[in-house]
């Protein structure tokens, strides 16, 4: 940690030791809860004190060591809570319990089956990321008061839990592919939280020769990561996979993702986001839209199919299926899926176009710009049906 | 300083006068059209009279209470003689004249043939917080 006083301080590596720390504390006996808020205000006064004098050898010795005075202070000035003044009385002993890293119990916690994704999210945004509530609020577009409540509440949830129960890994993934889902608005990058995540787990789990399904995911986070600067331009506006610089792709990533992605594969476990980042790596393997081996991307997807029976799946699949057979076999694909589904119009107008029917595109465009979930690909739809009318469609 | 709002109506307002539907641009003129809407969101904001900016979606319906134990009723989608909201911006300004002002600045967004548009925006005063000196 190049934590000089004058230099911006880095609290991310702070950031990896609060799930960590929480579990000492409840370790030691304190409620999920309390020590949460506890750990929160310990980071809060590393980040400053840190950020002037520079980190102490044992960081994290040194955030228990505030994070438990803290709670001392918090259950002491609390008198009507008298069962936890009676572990509180019980000092504890330096032992097995401060050895014991809890973050993959806290990683379970935070995904705890009876919470809603929406609160699960934020609560491991905060627990397990050690983001703010000040930061998670930002992220999400809602005033910091609802966050908190949010929290809050999801917190009363999970309390009761006992560490040694096992939990659910696929919670966790899915958990962690809704926050990389988010995005970038506000001053935190979520994506770019939800790798780290992602890593930090996948590491958790290398002890048993690794989790195919978690690297997995990694693979698919890295892999959609490297066409990020690529897929919107200067002023927001979308730009289609065929039409991305892909000279600008980040090879790093790619190649990072691929060589995680393959060793899961080996394994012969296969799950979805494995699937999902086999053809993402098909994507990032072509030099052109038109050189992608959408043969191989029909065939995942169709191993993708059968797996989760995903409607979404069906309808990318149809797209894929345009790729490799044609477009009158594409809408043959689409005829299958659901047209209640989001984006059903925008892949049946592209299809149309690319069987030449551009009248029927542009109406399907415009029809699909009505019903486009975001206002950067209603502009991106109504600008297609535009650019086929002003061709003569 | 009061606030208001200017909102915007995908129809239900009078007709504009270069009123050609955004599907019927050339690409260019939508390209346009969103860069002026970006850069006016950007000055309020560095003038210091941005509060909050939203756009909805035409979908959506009507929904009202049925009776104890039975589920809302829902009436939708939206007829298409209704008014229905575009989306707004929240300014707080120093005077009605300057929301006015406003208005009519967003109101020129270019749009077939890289004219303005000269859409009908709704202005509408907040109700204010009484003051520390009402009584």
């Amino acid at each position: 940690m190049a934590g000089g006083a004058a230099d911006a301080f880095d609290e991310v590596p702070l950031r990896e030791l609060i799930p960590a720390v929480i579990g000492v504390l409840v370790r030691r006996g304190a409620d999920f809860a309390t020590a949460e808020d506890a750990v929160q205000d310990a980071l809060v006064e590393a980040v400053r004190t840190f950020g002037e004098t520079g980190a102490p050898r044992d960081p994290k010795g040194w955030l228990v060591t505030v994070a438990w005075r803290r709670f001392l202070d918090v259950v002491r000035s609390d008198t009507s809570r008298r069962r936890r003044e009676l572990v509180v009385d019980a000092e504890p002993g330096a032992g097995t319990t401060e050895v014991a890293d809890d973050t993959l119990q806290i990683f379970f916690l935070c995904a705890h089956p009876s919470l809603t994704p929406a609160s699960a999210v934020a609560l491991t945004l905060r627990a397990v990321a050690g983001l703010t509530t000040r930061q998670i609020a930002g992220a999400y577009l809602v005033p910091e008061a609802t966050m908190a409540q949010r929290i809050s509440r999801a917190k009363r949830t999970v309390s009761g839990d006992s560490f040694d129960r096992p939990g659910d890994l696929d919670t966790v993934r899915r958990v962690l592919y809704l926050v990389f889902n988010e995005g970038y608005t506000g001053d935190v990058d979520l994506a770019a939280e939800a790798i780290r995540l992602t890593r930090q787990l996948a590491a958790l789990s290398s002890g048993e020769g690794g989790n195919p399904e978690t690297d997995g995911l990694l693979a698919l986070m890295l892999l959609h990561q490297a066409r990020r600067p690529t897929r919107t331009r200067a002023d927001g506006a979308l730009v289609p996979l065929a039409e991305q610089d892909r000279t600008l792709w980040d090879t790093a990533l790619v190649e990072e993702g691929v060589t995680i992605l393959q060793s899961a594969l080996a394994r012969e476990r296969r799950g979805e986001f494995q699937l999902q980042a086999a053809i993402a790596a098909l994507h990032a393997d072509a030099p052109t839209a038109a050189e992608t081996d959408w043969v191989q991307v029909v065939q995942w997807y169709d191993e993708l199919l059968a797996l989760t029976g995903s409607p979404v799946v069906r309808l990318n699949r149809a797209v894929a299926v345009g790729e490799a057979d044609g477009a009158r076999a594409g809408l043959a694909a689409l005829a299958e899926v659901d047209p209640g589904l989001p984006r059903h119009r925008a892949v049946e107008a592209y299809l149309h176009e690319k069987d030449g029917d551009l009248a029927a595109a542009a109406r399907l465009y415009a029809e699909a710009a009505r019903l486009a979930p975001s206002v950067a690909e209603r502009t991106h739809l109504t600008r297609q049906a535009a650019r086929l009318h002003a061709d003569g469609a | 300083m009061p606030k208001y709002l200017i909102l915007k109506h995908y129809r239900g307002t009078p007709a504009t006068v270069n009123d050609v539907p955004m599907d019927r641009w050339t690409p260019d003129e939508v390209d346009a059209h969103m860069q002026f809407m970006a850069d006016f969101g950007r000055r309020l904001e560095e003038t210091g009279e941005y509060v909050d900016g939203q756009a909805l979606s035409p979908e959506g319906a009507f929904v009202r209470y049925d009776g104890p134990g039975r589920p809302p009723v829902t009436d939708g989608p939206f007829a298409e003689t209704k008014d229905l909201i575009a989306g707004w911006y929240v300014v707080d300004v120093d005077s009605w004249d300057r929301a006015v002002e406003l208005a009519g600045e967003l109101s020129a967004a270019p749009g077939a043939g890289g004219k303005p548009i000269h859409e009908w925006l709704e202005v509408r005063p907040f109700y204010a917080v009484p003051s520390a000196t009402d009584e």
